[in-house]
């Protein structure tokens, strides 16, 4: 015969029937709902794709984008952090304390800026290691932990400013501005500290055994016990893992502004969340993409440029667009579950 | 027969004492304020609290209780509590929004208590004895005023930040607007909010200098959004825009003015120290028995580098 048999059509065929392609078109929606936007924009406003604008777009995404990489383990863990906008204000007000008071005895110059980096970072570490062990040694909610450190970090920090702001030295803050308005080849520093956390993230999760480990206890806890995982301390060091990159990102916000205030990381916490789900992480936990992350963090910030830059929707809408994009990009996600 | 003499005597010593607390009457003065969630609010609490050491010192007689609260829920309770356990003789408030309060005040009042609110006023204003308000309208309008005569006959193009939606910063606006409009070659381009808030006027002002090649000057409309407006064009290192103005008199922006400084040559007041005058207004009246103004205004005024050392409160957080 010089036709093949045909094969069974109830057999063979249901893997590419359209359900298994918009499964894999899902993996891929942040990116297609992040070119569609970036389309948009450029025909509503060609300045959309200047460089300028798109290196603004990006440093911007890599304060909650950086802290959303973190979030990405602690949520494929199966936890959650609500506390990291108040951790972020928190620490972008200690340190600058901290370096304001070390002018008069180091000066304002480096040291007293690694020094005041070295506080964030331990800071961070520190909120964390409270977090992880309150949540697994202490068997309370991660919701209920992060909910109560939330409201703390951000009172503590309206407390040490007055309720008005914590503003940098400005000889420090001379020395200090590189870290943000600089750039490197051409790139603002931001974007590539960015870049560098979520290469190094995307390896951990997906090349480590502490990946595999996070993935399984995500998956399934008791199974992950019963393998032997030490799921104690895995939970505790993704909590580390996200308090440090909140660390991070304030070490990289402090020196834009050059002060901190009560409103200081307002609602950073929900959209560094939404940067994860939108990612395609799954907010039960076990198993996600760090890309997927980036793409999120880029995406939300996108949609704000957009409204900033064009003028065709009411002031009073802007939430909405926000909201109901990221609504469609979830709703493209969903052939996965 | 004992028992009653006991009582006779307890009763004449109570009314004894209480005929001597009448000859100098105690007030009891509750205050009830959002807390410092923002460099304003953070200005209000810091001059309420001047203002009770220094009233409580000028009248021995005079207690006065300060309440801080994050919300309008919080401070309901807050006020139902200072007039049933506290007993006040009157309440000096800046209500959080103007419509959950002016019931909880209304109940307030109706106990006795003499009320005074503050800068927002409530739905209905029989439920206040006395009000004084910074003035929103003037807050635009000066600053228009200022354009309009800084910008002179060759006008400009002008970028507004909005601050968060709500019935002020609609008042505001629309003065802003109505005071520049007298002069048809300044252009408003486009006005966006940016909340009050340093983080997001600064990535709206970035936004603004990626669409609009020429931008001659900045209607910040607050001193906090201000600061990020003033970074934004440091970053861009753009040369066209030639001034910035903010409002309310943070206490950096007036050091600015008075050290003449060419992108903030003026500032505009809403000032938080009108708590105070509240405050004052309110206990020179319980105590003097004079019947305080309905209204009080408190003006917004154009602080340039020749009166800026008035409005200078370096020790205040705001």
């Amino acid at each position: 015969m010089s036709t093949p048999n045909p094969p069974l059509p109830e057999v063979a065929p249901p893997r590419v029937t359209p359900r298994s392609v918009l499964t894999r078109l899902g993996t891929l929606g942040p990116l297609l709902g992040l070119l569609a936007l970036a389309v948009v924009a450029t025909l509503l406003n060609p300045d959309f794709l200047t460089a300028s604008n798109i290196s603004n777009v990006l440093t911007r995404a890599a304060f909650t984008g950086i802290i959303a990489v973190g979030m990405t383990f602690v949520i494929i863990s199966g936890g959650i952090d609500l506390s990291v906008g108040s951790l972020a204000a928190l620490i972008a007000g200690s340190m600058i304390l901290i370096m304001n008071s070390l002018k008069g005895s180091l000066g304002a110059g480096v040291g007293t800026i690694l020094l005041g980096m070295l506080a964030a970072l331990a800071i961070g570490a520190l909120a964390g290691l409270f977090h992880g062990t309150t949540i697994t040694r202490g068997r309370i909610e991660p919701f209920i932990v992060t909910l109560g450190t939330l409201g703390i970090y951000r009172a503590v920090l309206t407390y040490l400013a007055q309720g008005g702001a914590i503003s940098l030295d400005l000889d420090i803050g001379d020395r200090y501005s590189p870290v943000y308005y600089g750039r490197l080849l051409g790139i603002p520093i931001p974007i590539l500290v960015f870049a560098a956390v979520a290469l190094l993230g995307g390896l951990i999760l997906n090349r480590t055994r502490y990946g595999r480990y996070v993935q399984a206890i995500g998956s399934n806890e008791q199974v992950a016990r019963y393998a032997a995982i030490n799921v104690t301390g895995v939970k505790i060091a993704t909590y580390v893992l996200l308090g440090v990159c909140v660390g991070l990102a304030t070490i990289l916000y402090v020196p834009q502004l050059g002060s901190a205030t009560p409103s200081t990381g307002l609602l950073w916490e929900l959209d560094a969340i939404a940067a994860v789900i939108i990612g395609g992480t799954a907010l039960r936990g076990g198993s996600g993409r760090i890309w997927g992350t980036v793409v999120g963090a880029v995406l939300l910030v996108t949609i704000g440029n957009v409204l900033n830059l064009t003028n065709i929707i009411s002031v009073y809408l802007n939430a909405a667009v926000t909201g109901l994009v990221i609504i469609l990009v979830a709703f493209f996600q969903r052939g996965r579950r | 027969m004992q028992a009653i003499k006991r009582f006779v005597l307890l009763s004449a010593v109570l009314a004894g004492s209480a005929s001597l607390s009448q000859s100098t009457p105690r007030q009891v003065i509750g205050v009830s304020i959002p807390s410092a969630d923002h460099g304003w609010t953070a200005g209000v609490v810091y001059h309420a609290n001047q203002a009770k050491a220094a009233l409580e010192k000028k009248y021995p007689n005079v207690q006065i209780i300060i309440k801080t609260a994050k919300d309008s829920t919080e401070q309901a309770n807050q006020i139902q509590d200072l007039a049933t356990v506290n007993k006040i003789g009157a309440l000096v408030i800046l209500p959080q929004e103007s419509a959950p309060l002016t019931r909880p005040v209304a109940n307030v009042k109706a106990k006795g208590v003499f009320v005074t609110v503050v800068d927002r006023g409530l739905t209905d204003p029989k439920a206040q004895d006395a009000y004084v308000a910074g003035d929103n309208t003037a807050f635009g309008r000066v600053a228009g005023e200022y354009f309009v005569q800084r910008l002179g006959a060759s006008g400009g193009n002008v970028v507004v930040l909005r601050g968060i939606p709500t019935v002020i910063d609609n008042q505001r606006v629309a003065a802003f607007n109505a005071a520049v409009a007298k002069n048809p070659k300044i252009k408003v381009l486009d006005a966006k909010y940016g909340n009050w808030n340093r983080d997001d006027a600064f990535k709206v002002m970035q936004d603004y200098l990626t669409r609009f090649p020429k931008i001659d000057a900045v209607w910040a409309s607050d001193d906090d959004m201000a600061v990020g407006v003033l970074r934004a064009i440091q970053q861009a290192r753009r040369k066209d825009i030639k001034f910035v103005v903010g409002g309310a008199g943070m206490k950096e922006m007036i050091k600015k003015v008075m050290d003449g400084d060419q992108m903030m040559p003026v500032n505009v007041t809403y000032p938080p120290s009108m708590i105070a005058d509240a405050m004052r207004l309110t206990v020179e009246s319980r105590v003097t028995g004079k019947p305080m103004k309905a209204t009080t205004i408190i003006p917004s005024v154009l602080v340039t580098k020749a009166n800026a050392k008035q409005f200078y409160f370096p020790d205040s957080p705001f």
